[in-house]
């Protein structure tokens, strides 16, 4: 795990713009076509190949990138000077309901900096395991929102230091809830799930390692101090 | 001005005699221990969702709990009386409102706020309860989605009665009901499993399995 650095610099929004102004809401934009956020450009003078395609609706701009390119993309948006996408705001994945069309990684990037808003996309086929790197190394919030559409949509964030369920309970084997083959009640019947959710223990969703750095430890009860004194690392 | 005695008073000094009929008043025990239960009912409030919100407003001054001996909020499940499931129960939450059921002490009493807590409501789906009553007993079913404060003191006024109506001679009423140690669960499965049944628009919809 790297370190996180302590210091860093305001970014106040538009601030690299040659001629920053305060922002308005664009209008009568088209639903397709329209300029292209500059960054697509850049992108595909810096990687070429990698860069599949470029659309654009209602003024965003959409980069479906090549899978196995998608994080030294991500990331080269994050550090050149010229991009400055300082912010991820989702991670989400997309599955169509026709079988043969792949399921697609989306992240959403915003660049505060140079007030842009920038959607990469790659496509996951669906006869291939379903991975793709993970942008955790790049930025933190991708924790959760990485164990998010794992939990939801299976798919394997290569590099995530803890892919574990995030919504559903970490036992839970019925499979991922939001795929088109997943059935709106779940596999099993509902005395099956009942069964299976009073069968998990709700304590396990402690981390007793995470507990015995926290600033809590002093405030937790008795028996889990004696049990994390005991040298128990986990809740089960 | 002092408590004395206006002189033109002459106070009836209050005559006692063992042996007569005047100033006693008998009752049942069982009517005295139900009258001080139904009236000092201590809420464990378990809110989850909307339902919540109304919850607060029936505690809140307008509609004013209190009325009901239920002005504390006990947020402790040891030193409550009756757990009210305010809103939607998922599987991830079912242990913890099992758990907490069990750490309250009898006598003890609950109630299903709201359509959610009660059935499942709409939410027919992968990850919600389908009623609390699959997870533990259940006394009073509150309708709604969210049910108005009226309806929640309504069906407070109606626990209120079936406590009233309880005889300490039952037992039964009282002891600690044990889940099958295997399965943890109350009901057999298939009691379960019938009462998650869908209704409404949702029996168009098909589990691909059993």
């Amino acid at each position: 795990m790297t370190e996180l650095t302590e210091s860093f610099d305001v970014v106040s929004v538009g601030s690299a713009l040659p001629n920053a102004r305060p922002a308005t809401t664009p209008k009568n934009l088209p639903h397709r076509g329209g300029d292209a956020n500059p960054s697509a450009q850049a992108l595909k003078q810096q990687f070429g190949d990698a860069i599949l395609r470029v659309s654009v609706g209602w003024g965003e701009t959409t980069v479906f990138v090549a899978r196995d390119r998608a994080g030294d993309i991500i990331r080269w948006l994050h550090d050149d000077p010229s991009q400055q996408y300082d912010f991820l705001a989702d991670v989400t994945a997309v599955e169509y309901r026709e079988t043969e069309v792949p399921m697609e990684v989306v992240w959403h990037l915003r660049s505060l900096p140079y007030r842009r808003f920038l959607r990469i996309k790659t496509e996951l086929p669906k006869d291939a395991p379903l991975e793709v790197d993970s942008v955790w190394s790049i930025y933190r919030c991708a924790d959760w929102l990485e164990r998010e559409c794992y939990d939801m949509f299976g798919i394997k964030f290569i590099g995530h230091p803890d892919l574990r369920r995030l919504l559903m309970w970490e036992q839970y084997k019925e499979g991922y809830p939001l795929r088109k083959d997943f059935p709106l009640r779940g596999r099993f019947s509902r005395s099956e799930q009942l069964r299976q959710a009073l069968a998990a223990n709700p304590e396990s969703r402690y981390s007793m390692e995470e507990l015995t750095v926290a600033e809590a430890f002093s405030e937790i009860p008795d028996d889990m101090r004696r049990r994390l004194a005991s040298g128990e690392r986990t809740g089960e | 001005m002092g408590l004395t005695a206006r002189p033109d008073s002459a106070l009836k000094r209050v005559e006692y005699d063992p042996q007569s009929q005047d100033g006693w008043v008998t009752t049942r025990l069982d009517f005295l221990v139900n009258w001080g239960r139904a009236n000092s009912l201590w809420p464990m409030p378990f809110g989850t969702a909307c339902c919540a919100i109304e919850f607060m407003a029936t505690a809140a001054a307008d509609f004013d709990l209190a009325r009901f001996g239920m002005e504390r909020m006990s947020f402790s499940p040891r030193q409550s009386d009756v757990l009210i499931c305010a809103g939607r129960v998922p599987f991830k939450l079912a242990p913890i409102i099992r758990r907490i059921w069990q750490q309250m002490a009898q006598p003890k009493w609950a109630i299903a706020m709201g359509a959610c807590a009660s059935t499942g409501n709409m939410f027919d789906n992968y990850a919600v309860v389908q009623g609390i009553d699959t997870i533990i007993p259940v006394d009073v079913y509150v309708p709604g989605c969210p049910p108005r404060p009226e309806g929640l003191l309504y069906g407070i006024q109606m626990l209120q009665k079936k406590v009233m109506s309880e005889r300490m001679s039952d037992r039964v009423l009282r002891d600690e009901m044990e889940p099958d140690p295997t399965t943890q669960l109350y009901l057999p499965p298939p009691a379960i499993d019938e009462i998650s049944e869908p209704f409404g628009n949702s029996i168009n919809q098909t589990r691909s399995t059993p």
